[in-house]
């Protein structure tokens, strides 16, 4: 028969566990902080201060205009030169990201109604190189609203508007990706690695002994680690709106809602690979290549899902991280969507039954 | 000076026959790096080959129906259920839709009048990153118009901007993602390698053993040290291979030189795994503090974000960054072409972080483990 105060003095006996081991404490608290406090301020997507060089190879007051227009910018940090071969120089040593070569004959063309710029990108981090480029060709269309006449408006003009994130902060996705890595690694890394010691070390088999009973042990288990891992979401959820003013327009009630049910998941499958492996080595490289660096790639925490080939998409809906990622990113930044919200929540509520299932499984085939 | 040798060799030998008489073992080694390679060739890309959008049109002329065409000549815009004004919010909230397309009432009219006409392009930034680029697929559809406009109907005098890109012309991020895990992923791995198998020796008491033999401990270091280079020159190599015949990078530069900056980044990693071995207490330490150290050094080595986003205290900061400067030798010889004169920046931090390294290494070994 299961009772409630067997199962209590297990807790209590895995809390006082989970206190006593520094290394635990590590993962559970001193990493997330670490986590988010460095990597949140250190990752960004966002091109500011882009170091350019405009070559002005017959320096007009047109070109000069032009030269402008970029310094003007507060997206770069413009240098001007007459020599192209500078600009090459300091584009092959990486110094520059970008040249805007105005050529001679610049006014000249102009004033015949057909005159050219050239862009030259450092192209080694594509993304990089694209989001310059969109600035760049914003810095020019200011030549033409300043140039009046001389140079005609295009005849169709775009106007961006960034649903979610108006500050076009890419700090407000990452973090709450950030937040689903920590969870990741709390799970993962805790659960492997503690119960295959208990394993290794024979004192699982010495609480088999005792009347104890499976969904016991599980429970024993799962609380101090659910606990510890919750308090590192708050530290998570108070960093992001503290530090890093990432806004939440969603429930908070289904924000932590959404992430006890992924912190079962993690946790129980942590479970389950330590349960599996009875080994620390086999179960952290288990939980690293299994579950941590497939999450790391494949959770749209950082890499788009959407950029990814169909299998991958496909493959990437059998990690709960994915589920998790755009659950977290939706409430934080949009808002109730109850569309995307309800069917992910339900998918790792799934998860978390099934996993917990087949822990309990595995537990009660190792008593027998 | 022979004997030196001698017992340095014997002890590679009893490296390696450790590691690889072991099929688990040996297939750890081999087979996670390459699947690892092949996974990241795929899944890290910030390239777009496919986006949903939703038009609202609400001019209904023969000009919006010729810009849209624009849309579905591109390739890469796919146009989901054409939504009224109030269903497109929708599509973009459920993440149906990655833009909308808005084309004003008089789009034509402002057209034909020489008066800039405004399309409206609202996107889902859930993912900023992916809705610039989004965007910026949407502006070149938009500049491609222009162009013909222009010429067909005239429009006054313009500037024309011609845009290259030096080094990887299609501004394919898979190059810059490959290129930068061979500069990285040997790192993780000789870390961990190192760390693992110091604390393994250490859990188990054979290492106790090998302090009562004649070694000194810097040869018993070194042994451990060069068999790791073993290692990790083979699985450097095996993303090496994939990259240039599975995703076909072409390498610019000289093999000699990409392998010399890789072996000294290998040796500094190999350097911070003994380091963390010597002060963890067990293999379980070990794996947390391996984490600890090299989760930091990847995220922040500026290849998932430019270090030039980063704030000025971390950009200072990631100068003690091996992997930062290893990914930064890679590039620059495999997309670059970079000769030796031009990698003095690189390889001077590089052999200094190695050289410093391996003295705290050094000197944690003598004191906390013999």
């Amino acid at each position: 028969m299961s009772s409630p105060s067997r199962a209590l003095a297990l807790v209590m006996k895995e809390s006082l566990q989970v206190l006593r081991d520094p290394s635990s404490l590590l993962v559970g608290v001193v990493l997330p902080g670490l986590v988010i406090f460095v990597l949140g301020y250190g990752l960004s997507l966002d091109a500011r201060n882009v170091p350019v060089i405009v070559v002005l190879e017959e320096p007009t007051p047109d070109a000069t205009e032009l030269a402008s227009c970029f310094q003007l910018s507060s997206y770069f940090e413009t240098r001007v030169t007459t020599s192209m071969r500078e600009a090459e120089s300091l584009m092959l040593r990486h110094e520059i990201d970008a040249i805007v070569r105005v050529p001679p004959h610049f006014s000249r063309a102009l004033a015949a109604g057909d005159s050219e710029v050239q862009v030259l990108l450092h192209g080694t981090d594509g993304n990089r190189a694209r989001i310059i480029q969109s600035y760049a060709r914003g810095a020019l269309a200011q030549l033409q609203v300043r140039h009046g006449g001389r140079v005609a408006l295009d005849p169709v003009i775009a106007q961006d508007r960034l649903w979610f994130n108006e500050a076009n902060d890419s700090r407000h996705f990452l973090v709450p990706g950030l937040v689903v890595l920590i969870m990741t690694l709390i799970g993962a890394l805790l659960t492997a690695l503690v119960v295959a010691r208990e394993w290794e070390r024979g004192t699982f088999e010495a609480l088999f002994v005792t009347p104890v009973r499976p969904a016991e042990i599980l429970l024993g288990k799962m609380v101090p680690y659910f606990l510890l891992g919750m308090l590192g979401l708050g530290l998570c959820l108070l960093s992001a709106r503290l530090l890093f003013h990432v806004p939440l327009r969603g429930s908070i009630v289904a924000l932590v809602g959404a992430s006890a049910l992924y912190l079962v998941v993690a946790l129980g499958f942590g479970l389950l690979i330590s349960s599996l492996t009875k080994n620390q080595f086999a179960a952290s490289f288990a939980a690293l290549n299994g579950n941590f660096a497939p999450t790391f790639m494949l959770s749209g925490f950082l890499f788009d899902v959407r950029s990814m080939p169909a299998i991958l998409r496909l493959v990437s809906r059998a990690f709960p991280a994915s589920y998790y990622v755009r659950t977290l990113q939706t409430l934080f930044l949009a808002g109730n969507v109850w569309d995307v919200v309800l069917p992910d929540m339900a998918v790792l509520a799934v998860m978390a039954v099934a996993l917990l299932g087949a822990n309990a499984a595995v537990l009660r085939k190792s008593l027998a | 000076m022979r004997s030196m040798l001698f017992r340095v060799l014997a002890l590679v030998r009893k490296e390696l026959l450790t590691v690889l008489k072991d099929p688990q073992g040996r297939a750890s080694l081999i087979v996670p790096p390459i699947l690892e390679c092949l996974l990241f060739g795929y899944a890290a890309t910030y390239d777009l080959h496919d986006v949903p959008y939703a038009v609202v049109d609400r001019d209904h002329s023969a000009a919006s129906r010729r810009f849209l065409a624009g849309f579905d000549g591109s390739g890469v815009f796919h146009q989901v259920s054409p939504a009224g004004s109030s269903g497109a919010s929708g599509l973009i909230d459920r993440g149906d839709a990655l833009l909308v397309v808005e084309i004003e009432a008089g789009f034509e009219r402002h057209l034909r009048s020489g008066v800039p006409a405004r399309v409206q392009i609202i996107s889902d930034g859930r993912n900023s990153n992916t809705a610039a680029t989004a965007t910026g697929y949407v502006e070149r559809v938009i500049d491609t118009f222009n162009a013909k406009w222009r010429a067909q109907e005239g429009g006054g005098p313009q500037l024309r901007v011609t845009e290259r890109s030096w080094y990887n012309p299609n501004l394919e991020t898979r190059w810059h993602m490959l290129t930068g895990l061979l500069g990285m992923t040997g790192g993780f791995q000789m870390v961990l390698f190192a760390s693992m198998s110091v604390a393994r020796e250490r859990e188990q008491g054979t290492l106790d053993q090998l302090l009562v033999t004649p070694f000194r401990t810097g040869e018993i270091l070194f042994g451990k040290a060069l068999a790791a280079l073993l290692v990790g020159l083979v699985q450097v190599t095996n993303t090496f291979l994939v990259a240039k015949l599975w995703f076909g990078i072409p390498l610019v530069g000289s093999v000699l030189v990409l392998y010399s900056g890789l072996a000294v980044f290998l040796v500094t990693a190999i350097g911070v795994g003994l380091l963390v071995a010597a002060r963890s207490r067990s293999m379980q330490q070990a794996l947390l503090f391996t984490f600890a150290v090299m989760l930091p050094g990847i995220l922040l080595s500026g290849l998932m974000t430019p270090i030039q986003a980063m704030p000025e205290v971390l950009q200072y900061a990631t100068q003690l960054n091996p992997v930062r400067y290893s990914i930064d030798l890679v590039q620059r010889v495999f997309l670059e072409g970079a000769g030796p004169s031009s990698l003095v920046s690189d390889l001077s931090h590089l052999v200094l972080q190695a050289a410093l390294v391996w003295v705290l290494a050094y000197r944690a070994f003598v004191r906390h483990l013999t």
